[in-house]
């Protein structure tokens, strides 16, 4: 691209808000009932994830393929099949949750080789952003005057998909973990990040008011799991 | 350059004047002014063939991917802007499903013969060019381009021949290229000199006049109709404009609104063959199609509308 400096982030955009809106709509209605199931599933994951402080080898391979799952299902249903659409980088942006999906089962074979309690931190955190992904995203747009009808939902939708794997991934990095499943679990973090600013740059160049909302989780996350790990090596 | 072909001329402006869609074109002056009347038309000078001064164009507006309702609503849209005498639509490759969505609209109207169809060529391969433009017309699902542009001048050097080469197959009828926001002016200035480009498509609305100074008038020398983009900044300009009230010389030209005055600047240049306002809805495409009609400010309008704005 020549005179790269004179383009803005608006220029980028290639649809508009509507459209955009309309892509989770028209996805939700197709898919109907899975929203709500994966809701639901989401909900029982984090109910769990919260009574059990201490995260078996086996719980976290299992929840880490899961999500594994869900990236696989977001690639193909969503950034394949409607986003593309609307937006030419729709399956460069499948690729990469497909290969986020394969970084998670290898972190989650990894993984069967260690467990043992998380930092407080990461534990608080790691909740937190779960929880958040998949209790409170969905409801959002009702904030902004949208319908729940265009909810985005976690496993269906990418942002609550890439903000709840953030969630997980500071549940499931643990101090005891072998340096195999250290570097496993870290190769599965840049994506979500990614994702966290791309769409965040997506929804401020559409003047949406949550655009920030994501890469400052994302940050947070960041932070968090830096802190963690410093913790743990200091330990 | 390519010589007019006053026959093709002759054809057109009796196509015209048998669907009643527009008169030739006349810078209307201030209190002179007769009633609003049929679409304004200007010629393209490499033939003479009369176009409306105003098209549709599909940027974002008609990037409405598989959403059935939001394309029968851009179906709409057309069929609004043929009705108010519009035959320009302007789309690219770069424009996501908005060719599929204009094919679509050209199918359900049956209007496949109406439209003088406008898009571009966007890609640095050589080798791909001819696939995407084939791509293209697919997705259109017309007989032919009327106007195939090279996109941003992007490999230009490339495009252009494939594209000139189209044309004398009989397979185009007019080749352009385009830029926008101001990018790469003298770039463009180079190509409109070395080649006989029948359009070249540039921003230019009531703020981005800097093609005032070299373009139009090369244009103009070098008998290129000219395309204006952006005319409303993607509505930029009109969400800044509408704060303030319509000043009462608006009325001298017909407008009733301020995307009115801002057409009316564009298309009065001498240069400017068409603008290309994109929209997604029907009562701005009226709106807009109104502004092709009627009174048309004369160069002291023209200034003192710029002034206006500048001054805001």
């Amino acid at each position: 691209m020549t005179e790269w400096w004179t383009y803005r982030l608006s220029d980028f955009l290639m649809f508009s808000a509507r459209t955009y809106r309309r892509l989770f709509e028209l996805h939700n209605a197709d898919l109907w009932p899975l929203p709500v199931i994966a809701g639901i599933g989401g909900a029982l994951a984090l109910v769990v994830a919260w009574r059990r402080r201490h995260l078996s080898a086996r719980a976290t391979s299992m929840a880490l393929t899961v999500l594994a799952a869900a990236w696989l299902w977001v690639a193909w249903a969503f950034q394949l099949q409607r986003y593309a659409a609307i937006n030419t980088a729709g399956p460069w942006f499948a690729a990469a949750f497909a290969l986020e999906a394969l970084l998670l089962v290898a972190a989650g074979l990894a993984s069967l080789r260690s467990s043992s309690e998380p930092p407080a931190s990461g534990r608080r955190w790691g909740l937190g952003l779960f929880a958040f992904a998949v209790l409170a995203y969905p409801w959002l747009g009702l904030l902004f005057g949208r319908p729940l009808s265009q909810a985005e939902v976690f496993g269906i939708a990418p942002d609550p998909t890439a903000l709840g794997t953030l969630g997980v991934l500071l549940l499931t990095s643990q101090p005891g973990d072998a340096i195999v499943a250290r570097r496993a679990l870290a190769l599965a973090w840049p994506i979500p990040l990614l994702w966290c600013a791309v769409s965040g740059a997506t929804l401020w160049a559409m003047e949406a008011p949550e655009a920030p909302l994501l890469p400052v989780l994302a940050a947070i996350a960041v932070t968090v799991a830096v802190r963690s790990s410093r913790a743990n090596r200091a330990a | 350059m390519v010589k007019p072909s006053r026959s093709i001329a002759r054809r057109f402006v009796l196509r015209q004047l048998a669907l009643g869609l527009g008169t030739a074109w006349t810078p209307w002056v201030g209190a002179q002014a007769p009633p609003k009347g049929p679409v304004a038309l200007k010629p393209i000078p490499s033939t003479g063939e009369m176009l409306p001064v105003v098209g549709l164009g599909t940027w974002i507006t008609f990037n409405v991917g598989n959403d059935r309702a939001a394309r029968d609503a851009c179906a709409d849209v057309m069929k609004a802007f043929f009705e108010a005498g519009g035959r320009m639509i302007d789309s690219s490759p770069m424009y996501g499903s908005s060719q599929p969505v204009v094919g679509h609209g050209l199918a359900r109207l049956g209007l496949a013969a109406r439209v003088f169809a406008a898009d571009k060529v966007w890609t640095s391969s050589g080798a791909r060019g001819p696939g995407q433009v084939e791509e293209s017309r697919r997705h259109w699902n017309i007989a032919r381009f009327d106007l195939l542009q090279v996109h941003n001048l992007l490999g230009w050097e490339e495009q252009l021949p494939m594209l000139f080469s189209m044309k004398q197959a009989g397979r185009l009828r007019y080749v352009g290229i385009t830029t926008s926001e101001g990018r790469r002016h003298r770039e463009i200035e180079d190509v409109m000199r070395r080649h006989p480009l029948d359009f070249v498509q540039v921003t230019y609305n009531l703020l981005d006049r800097e093609v005032e100074q070299r373009i139009l008038p090369l244009a103009r020398e070098r008998g290129i109709a000219v395309i204006a983009n952006r005319p409303f900044r993607e509505g930029a300009l009109l969400r800044d404009l509408q704060r303030h009230r319509l000043p009462a010389w608006a009325a001298e030209v017909d407008c009733a609104s301020w995307a009115q005055v801002a057409l009316k600047f564009i298309v009065s240049h001498p240069a400017l063959a068409c603008a290309i306002p994109a929209t997604s809805s029907v009562g701005h495409v009226r709106e807009n199609m109104a502004a092709a009609t009627g009174r048309m400010p004369d160069a002291a309008l023209r200034q003192r509308i710029a002034a206006h704005v500048d001054a805001l």
